[in-house]
């Protein structure tokens, strides 16, 4: 890819990013769980300039009935970009990418959903981009993941999701809008943080080995700090003051 | 009761390590025992398990439900028991072992939205949850208002040594029958008992989580008979 000439500085000589924020410094994340009434699970989140509603139903019947499978429960995930969450108005029907980012999703929940409790059952995760702002499949596993415990389904752990970078030379955490458009390279992770694996990892760019791997702890440090949020954002819902 | 040790938890939260035995709600990764739900942890004797704040009803053998008949077939009917699985209740349990599925009509007997005390006679998630009535005060509930609260809630709304639902009952001389699946029927002869009673239901389910609880119940139901 190489550097590109903008009028953007990506990063400056004190080592300040294009929105003010240090190499280290994810965006602020705001949690919320509980927000719809309808939904069994539910969770609102704002990262960065990202805001995203997740919903979640079931355990329940399966349709088409073919889907199900006899011994254990599917998860289905749809992730949607509604057509004001981008600049120029984005086609509703599911484009390419979102086809593939809530192929991921699914299956960067999938380790984490205790699915073999439910035999014949789906769980479905609906997913809504209200506005989107780079980092938006991490975001959007993040209140996925908010929403799947606040509708009481077994989880062996939380999935907390993080992007890191390479800008301007640099590895850097969680990578915006413009980064990830004039940036060198973009990896999204997921992490499990009290088992210590991995569920994502993506990666656009060419990064060297020894980057790759400063680039992957960059981002699991990153999910430790979603996690702590999301962690609040459920403590709040359930346990409210009396903790 | 004082050597259970209980914490707020949620899923992936490591409850303790040590050789424990891994119960409800929890499952062992190493020697660490972690919540997969939502809950209240408790570790008691050898065991540890999560007393779950949210979630679906699972049927369980044994468990007393009230069910609402959702449709039938010509041999069972099947109920709405709040739960990802429908009830089967066979029509043999209604019309006793001579039913003819050519004479008898299943109509005759429950119809669509009816709602009855059963039992779960049968389940184990590979096939639907069998749903009986032939026991002891058990069969179709003729009169009440149903209410649907959290099946989690359900222990909280009993109380200890059924402390809380007696607190209820006895202020609003209402009658309440409480499914283990989370549908609650509560009759009364005198109308204003039982808006009391409702109101009492739905205030535990919202502030389940707040000590002292029967309390608050009491100082709720005596204010409003004032």
């Amino acid at each position: 890819m190489g550097v590109k000439k903008t009028d953007i500085v990506l990063l400056d000589d004190k080592g300040i990013r294009c929105d003010g924020r240090k190499i280290n410094e994810p965006r602020r994340i705001m949690i919320k769980a509980g927000v719809l009434k309808n939904a069994n699970g539910s969770a609102y989140i704002e990262f960065g300039e990202n805001k995203i509603l997740a919903g979640v139903f079931g355990p329940r019947d399966v349709h088409p009935k073919h889907l199900a499978n006899t011994d254990r429960g599917i998860l289905r995930c749809r992730y949607h970009m509604q057509p004001f969450s981008v600049g120029e108005r984005k086609n509703p029907a599911p484009s390419r990418r979102e086809i593939e980012i809530s192929k991921v999703i699914k299956e960067a929940l999938e380790p984490a959903v205790m699915l073999e409790n439910f035999p014949r059952t789906v769980v479905d995760v609906f997913i809504e981009i209200l506005q989107a702002d780079g980092g938006s499949r991490c975001a959007a596993l993040d209140a996925a993941a908010v929403a799947l415990a606040d509708a009481g389904i077994p989880m062996r752990d939380m999935v907390s999701a993080c992007a890191a970078g390479k800008v301007a030379d640099t590895i850097v955490l969680d990578i915006n809008n413009e980064e990830d458009q004039e940036g060198q390279a973009d990896m999204p992770v997921a992490y499990m943080p009290n088992l210590g694996k991995v569920t994502l990892i993506q990666l656009d760019g060419v990064l060297s080995p020894q980057e790759y791997e400063k680039c992957v702890n960059t981002a699991l440090e990153g999910c430790k700090i979603v996690y702590e949020v999301q962690k609040k954002a459920l403590q709040e819902k359930f346990f409210g003051d009396s903790q | 009761m004082d050597d259970i040790k209980r914490k707020y938890v949620i899923p992936g939260d490591v409850i303790t390590t040590g050789p424990y035995r891994a119960e409800e709600n929890v499952h062992l990764h190493g020697d660490k025992i972690i919540a997969t739900t939502v809950g209240i942890s408790e570790i008691f004797d050898s065991g540890v398990r999560v007393i779950p704040l949210a979630g679906m009803y699972i049927p369980r053998i044994d468990d007393f439900i009230i069910g609402i008949v959702k449709s039938h077939t010509s041999l069972s009917w099947e109920l709405n028991i709040n739960s990802c699985y429908a009830g089967i209740l066979p029509a043999q349990d209604v019309f006793g072992r001579d039913f003819n599925p050519k004479v008898d009509d299943l109509t005759s007997r429950l119809k669509t939205g009816d709602l009855i005390a059963a039992r779960v006679a049968n389940s184990d998630r590979s096939r639907d949850p069998l749903i009986t009535i032939a026991d002891r005060d058990l069969g179709k509930i003729e009169e009440g208002e149903l209410i649907k609260i959290s099946p989690s809630k359900v222990p909280r709304l009993i109380g200890k040594r059924g402390s809380m639902i007696q607190t209820i009952e006895s202020a609003t001389k209402a009658i309440i029958t409480i499914g283990q699946n989370g549908f609650v029927v509560v009759s009364s002869e005198e109308p204003e008992g039982l808006l009391k009673a409702m109101e009492a239901i739905k205030m535990v389910e919202e502030q389940a989580h707040v000590p002292n609880l029967t309390e608050r119940i009491q100082q709720m139901l005596g204010s409003n008979s004032e």
